[in-house]
């Protein structure tokens, strides 16, 4: 599978994404720096990254997501090609107009760090389908601005398409109906708070990430 | 030519800076503040001529997340 990590500057988790992706599929993706026009040709999979793309100015992810390389991402959204967006990349994702709502500072205000439980909410999508719908799952969440706001409609519309992904179990940073990841109409793209790459081996503490990649190769493989 | 935006989060908006500030201000011993909500200041040098259609899009594009926030713009009148 041909896959691509987008690099911003202020990018913080590009490479153990990049690490992620190539210990589940067997081959490293393209970093590609977000002054790029275009994505290499055949890319499978669209992965942004965690981070604090330029410096958080003005909003967290609003200037990555008006940044050369957005234009291709979006296109490719929407000829169907799978995104993925982890913590800065849902910000981003967000900003871009790819996923609907916001992200917002903490309700707590804190910076919060530590590994959350999360149940997953469907097993209906090419990023869930290696889990089973209210499984609950342990990842890490290293975030500032992670208090997903949308209005009542769109928030009732996600929840009655099948669209959370996943809700936090826990009070965490004060989501609109415990949201922590959600999928757009066509279900190629998903925004996540939580870090899945963060979760991938023994030694990290656990390994419930690990699944999201591996359905994810299955899919695009497929 | 100059224009001042303002950036502010839309009614109902959950505004936890503005709720600490508050807090901030309540323990320095003011206590006559019912609420406080933060926003943004940008201010624009434009060329002559820019126009308002101009102003709103990029508020609309970029200055203001219009999903939480609202805009107001102010021209110099020079």
């Amino acid at each position: 599978m041909n896959s691509a990590v987008i690099v911003f500057p202020g990018s913080n988790c590009d490479r153990d994404l990049k690490v992620a992706i190539e210990t589940v599929t067997g081959r490293a993706p393209a970093m590609v720096w977000h002054r790029e026009t275009e994505l290499p040709d055949g890319t499978g999979l669209i992965a942004i990254p965690g981070g604090f793309s330029y410096g958080d100015y003005l909003r967290s992810g609003a200037m990555a997501a008006r940044s050369p390389i957005m234009q291709a991402v979006v296109e490719a959204a929407g000829k169907g090609v799978p995104v993925l967006g982890i913590c800065n990349g849902f910000q981003v994702l967000t900003e871009a107009g790819l996923l609907p709502g916001a992200l917002m500072r903490n309700a707590g205000l804190h910076f919060v760090c530590r590994p959350v439980g999360l149940t997953v909410e469907t097993s209906q999508s090419i990023f869930t389908s290696f889990y089973s719908a209210g499984e609950q799952i342990v990842v890490p969440v290293a975030h500032h601005d992670g208090n997903y706001q949308a209005d009542g409609e769109t928030l009732d519309r996600l929840e009655g398409d099948g669209r959370v992904a996943f809700r936090y179990r826990e009070t965490v940073n004060g989501s609109a109906r415990g949201i922590a990841g959600i999928l757009n109409d066509a279900g190629n793209v998903l925004g996540m708070m939580p870090h899945p790459e963060r979760a991938l081996e023994a030694a990290h503490g656990g390994t419930d990430g690990r699944r999201l990649f591996e359905g994810l190769l299955e899919a695009v493989a497929a | 030519m100059k224009a001042r935006v303002f950036v502010t989060l839309k009614p109902g908006v959950l505004d936890p800076q503005g709720k600490a500030i508050h807090h901030a201000l309540g323990a320095l011993g003011f206590a006559g503040v019912n609420d406080v909500r933060a926003g943004k200041l940008i201010e624009l040098d434009l060329a002559d001529g820019t126009s308002d259609a101009e102003i709103e899009a990029m508020c609309r594009k970029l200055l203001a997340n219009t999903v939480i926030e609202n805009f107001r713009v102010e021209r110099d009148s020079s």
